[in-house]
């Protein structure tokens, strides 16, 4: 075979290479940063005040959407599951459904969606521009470190503050659930909230559990790592700031369906 | 003394740096002019370890600073004052935080010693009373004046300054 024709047959074998060395690459740079800043959370000094300032960014200012989402899916899944199980006569099964729909999955699903929207999006953009303007190169200068001051105060707040606003998420919904499913279609206070109490057990709330700090930690992660490394210009802090809400969200629901699996 | 050999820099296929050699006696002021986009600012990250050289290396008082990274570059740099192109002012803290960060997260020093200290450099860059202004509502001028008085307010061994007069006016 001639060289040209060769080389015409290898190309592509080449750009795999190239693709396959950069991806391994930046799986590396991913970790290693989330490492980084993990060693930063447990060695001190711990930045009080930041991770107090990075609670109130994530969580506290997020609330609003929470409460409002919270309560509207817990009014829908009412009304379809009300429809449903009436179907078969079996209305009075309503509130573990909604229960066991919101603490399981779409509590902590739906909730790091949202704070993924609302706070990542604007954890991505203020590093960004913090990484433009060279602020985060004067940190650096001035010998701290912008683990310690800016990415673990985000991860440690997304521990704290993803399962608060999940179960703030998950009760405001069940009573938006109540609202539709007794105050509008009339099923007993009593059924709804006893058979609750029957069905749903430790382990469903300890998944959700689990399942909102994973996602605490991989929203707060993927976009703070997304705004250290923004590209060049307004631009760049843009496209970083979508593929952080992108990823984030792909990231929470392959995870979720992993978590869901094993448990 | 600061010294620089065979220092190279590419990005890319564009090179910028090409074997740059000097030396900065110590107690020296020494002024870099080029042109726009000559490679000034990249020359400067090099010797406060934001770049990491293609070759070449830096020394700073004989010990080589290209290849340290952690507590052993936290030394060096706890020796330099650093003023930015665009004065890198914490957008979220006022005029007078900004001065303070380094005096309170570096040196510690008591409150009332901050106060009287970071005052005292807005007053050496002849901006008093801009201590309670955040950077957005001051001009750019102005802004490059704070980021010389955040540089020097810890009183460090060697100064850098990337362009400090761009956004200055002849009275400032």
């Amino acid at each position: 075979m001639s060289e040209p024709a060769l080389s015409a047959v290898l190309r592509p074998l080449d750009l795999l290479g190239e693709w396959a060395i950069s991806l391994a690459a930046s799986l590396g740079r991913f970790g290693t940063f989330l490492s980084a800043a993990l060693a930063a959370m447990v060695t001190p000094p711990l930045k009080f005040w930041a991770f107090v300032d990075r609670i109130n960014f994530i969580g506290f200012r997020s609330l609003l959407i929470i409460l409002l989402t919270g309560g509207f899916t817990g009014m829908v899944l009412g009304l379809q599951i009300f429809f449903t199980l009436s179907r078969f006569g079996s209305e009075a099964f309503l509130g573990p459904a909604v229960a066991l729909s919101l603490i399981r999955e779409l509590g902590p699903v739906l909730a790091a969606l949202m704070v993924t929207g609302r706070a990542g999006s604007a954890l991505t953009a203020e590093l960004g521009i913090m990484r433009i303007t060279e602020q985060i190169d004067a940190l650096e200068v001035m010998a701290l470190s912008p683990m310690r001051y800016l990415v673990a105060p985000s991860i440690f707040a997304g521990i704290i503050t993803f399962p608060l606003m999940t179960a703030m998420f998950d009760v405001i919904g069940i009573f938006g659930g109540y609202l539709v499913g007794v105050e509008l279609l009339g099923l007993s206070p009593g059924t709804y909230f006893g058979e609750m109490q029957t069905f749903v057990d430790f382990g469903d709330i300890s998944l959700g559990f689990w399942k909102s700090i994973a996602f605490g930690v991989i929203v707060t992660w993927v976009c703070t790592y997304k705004g250290f490394h923004v590209g060049h210009g307004a631009e760049g802090v843009a496209r970083a700031t979508t593929q952080a809400v992108v990823l984030s969200s792909v990231l929470i629901l392959v995870w979720d369906y992993f978590i869901g699996s094993v448990w | 003394m600061i010294k620089i050999e065979g220092l190279r820099k590419s990005f890319g296929a564009q090179p910028v740096l090409r074997g740059l050699d000097l030396e900065i006696p110590t107690g020296s002021i020494t002024v870099i002019i080029g042109r726009s986009g000559g490679g000034k600012s990249v020359f400067l990250k090099h010797l406060i370890g934001l770049l990491r050289p293609d070759g070449g290396r830096v020394l700073l008082d004989g010990q080589e600073i290209t290849r340290l990274s952690g507590k052993a570059l936290d030394a060096i740099r706890r020796r330099y004052g650093v003023v930015f192109q665009g004065g890198a002012l914490f957008d979220s803290m006022r005029c007078g935080d900004n001065v303070a960060f380094p005096l309170r997260e570096k040196v510690k020093l008591p409150k009332a010693e901050i106060t009287k200290r970071v005052e005292s450099a807005l007053a050496q860059v002849g901006l008093e009373g801009v201590s309670q202004k955040y950077p957005a509502e001051v001009s750019g001028g102005m802004r490059k004046r704070v980021a010389i008085a955040r540089a020097l307010v810890t009183e460090p061994e060697i100064v850098f300054f990337d362009e400090p007069t761009r956004g200055s006016t002849r009275s400032s």
